[in-house]
């Protein structure tokens, strides 16, 4: 019915937004945190389709790992972001200079 | 038959749309909650996409656990931290136009490798007793088991870092700090009683 491409490109398409977005972006934190989850749901829709296509449920038994994974990602970074807040009184990019690096 | 196929196609245009357009405005929203919103749209229509795929439990997960609870997360966040609505704060960076010009040249190789690989209109549908979280259930807890437990593992290190990250002040630590040390006087400490001298036996 729908070619496996369409997928493929649709997932590409999401793919490059979010790279866009991480690169685009330098001021808050939270935008990149959710850039990536971008980036991830643009992997999972990749393994959903080859999944489909390949009769293989392996394809989406790596997909319940990596929301899991994601979900735990997501929580400390935002743990992490919250302590940043706290002693920082921001989340912007810029002013996050103190190692030099 | 055909109508149905036409049918299917129309609705993955539709959320394929949906998704793009979402996508474009979590990267280009300039306030973090609508930013944040978008990003919840894009996980609906990606919930969709997948149960046309026949992966239901997955798609149902996706809105379960990603719409549920991480984007709630992200909106707590966003609403405690109380970041200003950004003024003058998300312009375009200076080298915007660099940025587009290189990611859409990664989009055109993978778009060309993509085509000059996979072009096949062979759509496979499961027969009418196929039973999506069965069959995930069938391999995940034989197969796949001892993942599952590591996941399970994961997730409860993340609760325990996430927690003592978060936690106002330091719960294990009784070291006195200097401040209060510094501020007691003799008279918190020391207490002289007079009282008579006892008789010899």
């Amino acid at each position: 019915m729908i070619p496996i491409h369409y997928y493929l490109i649709l997932a590409a398409i999401v793919f490059s937004l979010g790279l866009l977005g991480l690169i685009i972006n330098r001021k808050s934190v939270l935008i990149s945190l959710m850039c990536i989850e971008l980036l991830l749901l643009a992997v999972n829709i990749n393994f959903i389709t080859f999944s489909h296509y390949a009769r293989d449920l392996t394809g989406q038994i790596f997909v319940f790992f990596i929301l899991a994974v994601a979900a735990v990602e997501a929580a400390i970074g935002l743990a992490i972001l919250i302590v940043l807040f706290r002693s920082r009184h921001s989340v912007e990019i810029d002013t996050l200079s103190q190692l030099k690096g | 038959m055909l109508l149905f196929v036409e049918v299917v196609q129309s609705i993955f245009f539709l959320f394929a749309l949906l998704l793009v357009v979402a996508s474009l405005m979590t990267v280009l929203a300039r306030n973090p909650v609508q930013s944040a919103l978008s990003l919840v749209f894009a996980f609906f229509a990606a919930s969709v996409l997948w149960i046309l795929l026949e992966a239901e439990f997955l798609g149902l997960v996706l809105i379960l656990v990603y719409v549920g609870a991480v984007m709630t997360l992200f909106l707590f966040v966003i609403m405690t931290l109380n970041i200003h609505a950004s003024e003058e704060q998300r312009g375009f960076v200076t080298y915007f136009p660099y940025a587009v010009i290189s990611v859409a040249v990664l989009l055109g190789m993978l778009i060309y490798a993509i085509l000059s690989r996979f072009i096949s209109s062979a759509s496979i549908t499961q027969g009418a007793g196929y039973n999506n979280t069965q069959a995930l259930g069938d391999v995940l807890y034989t197969q796949y088991a001892y993942p599952f437990e590591i996941v399970g593992v994961l997730l409860l290190v993340a609760i325990v870092a996430t927690i003592a990250l978060s936690a106002r002040e330091k719960r294990l630590n009784k070291a006195i700090p200097p401040k209060q040390q510094l501020l007691v006087h003799r008279e918190n400490r020391l207490h002289i009683i007079k009282m008579q001298p006892e008789k010899k036996i």
